[in-house]
């Protein structure tokens, strides 16, 4: 594949796999992602959605296979070096700093990005920049109420919020959500899809998401993966993919109505 | 990005007094009424001792608490920001004492000797914690402890043997320059019935560079490089996915610990006019940090005063108490016994217990809660 090639794809994976023993958790999974796209990823339970998160963010070493960003290789890099390349994860179990507020928790994220981690001697908050950013980013989730609530004291939604937050404050070229409504009561997740819509139509993003309800998936994505026993087994349009017949047996079991 | 003037800064960039104070204090200030009073009344207290107090006893108790304030609150970045636990803090404590001793003694009494000492101290101690940060922070916690007490152990053993240059288990005995020693006089006259002399001086020395090692370690740990420790120590996994080169940070962490603590050690060497294992490099001042910073409360840095002063004026003055106490009580069954001055270490381990057990957060953790 040419570097030079027309669009080359915000992240690919070029048979990834990962073994544990004799268990292949992503079996050979190629794919692209393309940006101002948002596919999501379906499939069973322990069909390896996570796992294959996992490889992409560097959380977990692949067994074999690459993953590139912008045409990169970047297999090898430790997580905080993909960061560093724009690949932005927000966890499926909420997984933030539980005794800083929330402002000092999207702070965290923002001076990441800002680079202004490496400052000794300045006092943090003399960083009017870095805590309007916060600021802001906090408003977008409507956590800015909340913003000297420690995630400990916080409400398991203010902290899926805080979650995407975080990953909102990153800034990067690939947003992976994973579950991001999970546990979220009902009048919560339209918040977060809103969220989610409002990244996806910024040009230039591309948007993966783990996402289990159907009704979520159809309204979002422009492309659907489906992920069954650690492969790739459908991937195109939402519509085409959920009516077929590998998906209705793998995903939704044989026969189940999904109209 | 703007860059404003990197001193007084505070949160809402006023220029009042109020904010060159939490400049000072880089915005971190005490919280706590009670514990605001504490902090003066021990700052005052030393800076006043050598015109408050005659004898030797209370200076040199002073000039111990300047210079444990440093390494405890040193020890505490590492231990209470970052979440690191270390053995090897004595070990660079012994390296700074061992750097303006050796070359005291060696290179004669002059500012340029202790200048030379301090510059190599700070070297070696900056490499040995990179070397021990690379090696083994990317592994696991508590593999970073073992290593930390391996090296030290090695080092208190070398210190031992190298003894025509370290003075082996006594240690070494040198000279300062003139201006510190107790026979100068800077002014003939004595001021407030005390002669300003070279001990004078010495011990000021010591006040006013610990207070500023004080304040620039907190303003380091209230930095954005001190908030992504922070980060480290409550989710490290998140830190790294955030984009944080968690084994640089910690790196860092432990190589600025170790500095401060190499100032302390020297400090240490300055005032007692030499340098041997017990006094720097052996393992139970090891524990008596840990003791000062559990006491004190973790991850607060005011913590490291209230602990080191606390803990050091017990161990200079619990013997003396007790003994007055002994003599009161005499005639009576048992008592005086039990607080006889040879039982003042059991009492002391009974002062931690009770203290840890009550205030789980220490002294400062309890006091800031008080005032919620």
């Amino acid at each position: 594949m040419p570097p030079s090639a027309v669009a080359i794809p915000a992240l690919e994976t070029r048979g990834l796999t990962v073994r544990f023993g004799g268990h292949v958790a992503v079996d050979n999974v190629s794919c692209r992602f393309t940006s101002g796209t948002l596919t999501t990823i379906v499939g069973p339970n322990g069909a390896g959605k996570t796992t294959y998160f996992n490889l992409v963010s560097g959380q977990l070493r692949a067994t074999s296979g690459q993953v590139l960003v912008e045409g990169e290789e970047i297999t090898l890099l430790s997580p905080s070096a993909r960061a560093k390349r724009g690949l932005g994860r927000a966890f499926q179990m909420t997984n933030l700093f539980p005794d800083l507020t929330a402002l000092e928790n999207v702070r965290l994220a923002v001076q990441c990005r800002a680079e202004a981690g490496w400052s000794l001697f300045r006092v943090w908050s003399g960083r009017r920049d870095l805590i309007e950013k916060a600021e802001e980013v906090l408003e977008r989730v409507r956590l800015s109420d909340k913003r000297h609530v420690p995630p400990k004291a916080l409400s398991h939604g203010d902290q899926r919020k805080l979650e995407v937050a975080l990953l909102i404050a990153m800034e990067p070229k690939v947003f992976m959500f994973d579950e991001p409504t999970a546990g979220m009561s009902v009048d919560e997740v339209p918040t977060v899809l809103e969220l989610i819509r409002d990244i996806k139509q910024r040009k230039d993003a591309t948007v993966i998401l783990v996402e289990h309800k159907m009704d979520v998936v159809r309204s979002l994505s422009d492309r659907i993966i489906v992920l069954h026993n650690g492969a790739l087994v459908a991937d195109g349009d939402p519509a085409q993919v959920i009516a077929s017949p590998v998906v209705q047996e793998a995903y939704l079991g044989v026969g189940a109505a999904n109209g | 990005m703007s860059r404003s003037p990197a001193f007084p800064l505070s949160a809402d960039g006023g220029r009042t007094s109020g904010s060159l104070l939490a400049g000072f204090l880089s915005s971190d200030l005490p919280r706590s009424k009670v514990l605001t009073v504490i902090l003066l009344a021990i700052l005052l207290a030393l800076a006043a001792t050598p015109f408050l107090f005659s004898g030797s006893l209370p200076l040199s108790t002073a000039a111990k608490i300047c210079v444990f304030i440093v390494l405890v609150a040193s020890y505490d970045l590492l231990l209470g920001y970052t979440g690191i636990v270390s053995f090897a803090h004595t070990m660079f404590f012994g390296i700074g004492g061992y750097g303006v001793a050796i070359t005291l003694e060696r290179f004669g009494a002059t500012w340029i000797s202790i200048a030379t000492g301090l510059f190599v101290a700070l070297f070696l101690s900056a490499l040995l914690a990179i070397a021990i940060g690379l090696l083994s922070l990317r592994v696991r916690a508590i593999f970073f402890s073992m290593i930390t007490l391996a090296v030290a152990s090695a080092m208190a053993v070398l210190a031992s043997q190298l003894s025509t240059i370290t003075g082996g288990e006594d240690g070494l005995s040198f000279q300062l320059p003139v201006e510190l020693r107790p026979a100068f006089r800077l002014l003939p006259e004595p001021v407030l019935g005390v002669a300003i002399n070279g001990r004078l001086i010495a011990y000021y020395l010591l006040f006013f560079v610990a207070l500023l090692m004080f304040l620039l370690l907190l303003r380091i740990v209230n930095s954005p490089f001190g908030r992504v420790l922070q980060a480290i120590r409550e989710n490290e996994f998140r830190a790294e996915a955030l984009g944080y080169r968690v084994v640089a940070y910690r790196t860092m962490a432990s190589v600025v610990s170790a500095l401060a603590a190499t100032v302390a050690g020297a400090l240490m060497a300055l005032w007692l006019r030499y340098n041997g294992p017990d006094t720097t490099l052996s393992f139970s001042i090891m524990i008596d940090i840990l003791l000062m910073v559990v006491i004190g409360g973790m991850g607060t840095m005011y913590g490291s005063v209230i602990g080191a002063t606390l803990f050091l004026l017990a161990q200079s003055y619990l013997q003396v108490l007790m003994d007055a106490g002994s003599k009161t009580l005499a005639g009576i069954p048992v008592l005086p016994n039990l607080i006889h001055p040879d039982r003042w270490l059991l009492w002391l381990g009974a002062l931690f217990v009770i203290s840890v057990y009550a205030f789980p957060g220490g002294i400062v953790g309890r006091l800031r809660q008080a005032e919620q």
